[in-house]
């Protein structure tokens, strides 16, 4: 089991590396937020400084959003998943590797480079590991509701729409607690403790997620 | 609960009580309002605003027990096969936005005598509005999947996931107004209710829970035709 789990993640990871994941998209999404953001509201570097850490975490959360539809469809409709519920792997385990598979090649990178580019929009240099760790966390998060989303609209013609409203409201959470553990670098607390509690959504969705994701699957399958 | 599954019989008991249930909400209401309109006293504070608060707050009482409902109808529709549960669940959830959309609606109209100002951040306020996303979102889905039972089992998966994760956003929500600002919209009328008012609150509680479950009978009469329509239809269809 192990090995056909090893298998499909090299598998997808090669798939992402090769056909374009939407990593490229995800990132010049970011980009294009980094770009027009001072644009619109002013180059002020004191009001650039409070949004920083905000703003990256929205792009982040969008851009995510951005590649959910990838992360299942096109194995939905070529007959892939069909043979992967064949085989002795429970399906719930081919849902979670998948996602693992979408964090590592889309998710990871886009947490690991948005903090350096909040650098750009004025954020507290002192702010940017706490940022960082927020962002790797949450990112897992993000790329499991990610999953969710695109799972229950793997069937249809046009889920792009669709997943913003069903999966914008469950990223609420990892939004607030996200963005205070760095907000909180700047105050008297630490940031532990949203961090932690960071942790703990991503581990609910962790639960929640693969489960979801393979019902409906199996909806779209049968 | 199992008696009931057969559409025919459901059909018959629900078409006895509707008339029963429609007086009902109708003399509920005509006293709820009488008492809220009429009767009822101007809050000391807010004058004669606080009648809005008889329409608002089991609005939102009401859009919150229709979500629980939709859950729950939705886990009944998993765990047993209910043939009715996943009907149910689909026609209480436009009642139940309709709900929370009046109680957002009334709320902003309230807020702006109030507090100056349509809309707030607030953490019950916010959490109402995610409440509506949630609620479009299921709505969402019957819309845009054609084949009944798909559609049924997506729907399920998405109540299911949104009933279990909303008090995680709920808490959320609250965590992060407190954060940036205290909670000091929500002082209406000192920490009790007067009894004046109180009586008055709870009937129309009462009268709006009553109309949710009215409409969700009719709503759900309709949707069994609507799906003995399509039978019919495809039956037709194979009998050329």
């Amino acid at each position: 089991m192990g090995v056909a789990l090893k298998a499909l993640l090299w598998r997808d990871i090669a798939l992402a590396r090769k056909g374009g994941g939407g990593l490229g998209a995800a990132l010049s999404f970011i980009l294009a937020v980094v770009v027009l953001v001072p644009l619109s509201i002013g180059p002020d570097l004191n009001l650039l400084a409070r949004l920083a850490a905000g703003l990256m975490w929205l792009s982040l959360l969008l851009a995510v959003l951005l590649t959910a539809d990838r992360i299942f469809q096109q194995d939905l409709e070529d007959g892939t998943l069909d043979v992967m519920t064949m085989s002795a792997v429970p399906f719930e385990l081919v849902a979670l590797v998948k996602t693992i598979a979408h964090w590592l090649t889309v998710s990871l990178p886009l947490a690991l480079i948005a903090p350096p580019l909040g650098l750009m929009l004025n954020l507290d240099v002192a702010a940017l590991p706490v940022l960082w760790l927020a962002m790797v966390t949450g990112s897992f998060a993000l790329s499991l509701l990610a999953a969710l989303g695109g799972a229950i609209t793997a069937g249809l013609r046009r889920g792009g729409l669709l997943i913003s409203i069903l999966i914008l409201p469950l990223y609420i959470p990892v939004l607030i607690f996200g963005v205070s553990a760095t907000s909180m670098m700047m105050g008297p607390q630490s940031a532990v403790p949203s961090l932690l509690i960071l942790l703990a959504i991503t581990l609910v969705c962790l639960v929640i997620s693969p489960l979801a994701c393979a019902a409906a699957l199996r909806a779209y399958l049968r | 609960m199992q008696k009931f599954a057969n559409p025919t019989v459901f059909l018959k008991l629900a078409n006895a009580l509707l008339p029963f249930m429609w007086l009902a909400v109708f003399v509920l209401f005509a006293c709820g309002l009488y008492g809220a309109l009429i009767t009822s006293p101007a809050d000391y504070q807010q004058g004669e605003t606080v009648r809005i608060m008889y329409l608002h707050v089991p609005a939102a009482w009401v859009a919150m027990m229709a979500y629980g409902f939709m859950a729950f109808a939705s886990a009944i529709a998993l765990i047993f096969r209910h043939p009715l549960a996943d009907a149910a669940a689909k026609s209480a959830a436009p009642v139940g936005a309709v709900f929370c959309f009046l109680a957002l609606a009334t709320g902003s109209i309230w807020g702006k005598p109030m507090w100056g100002t349509w809309w707030v951040w607030d953490a019950r306020l916010t959490s109402m509005f995610i409440l509506m996303l949630l609620y479009l979102g299921y709505i969402a889905i019957w819309q845009a999947i054609e084949e009944p039972h798909l559609a049924a089992t997506i729907a399920r998966i998405v109540a299911l996931v949104g009933s279990v994760i909303l008090p995680i956003i709920k808490f959320s929500v609250e965590w992060w107004n407190t954060l940036h600002q205290p909670a000091s919209v929500f002082k209406m009328g000192g920490p009790t209710i007067d009894k004046s008012m109180l009586w008055v609150l709870l009937v129309m509680a009462l009268a709006s829970t009553l109309l949710f479950f009215t409409l969700l009978m009719v709503s759900l009469r309709s949707e069994i035709a609507a799906r003995k329509l399509r039978q019919n239809r495809l039956q037709a269809i194979r009998s050329n």
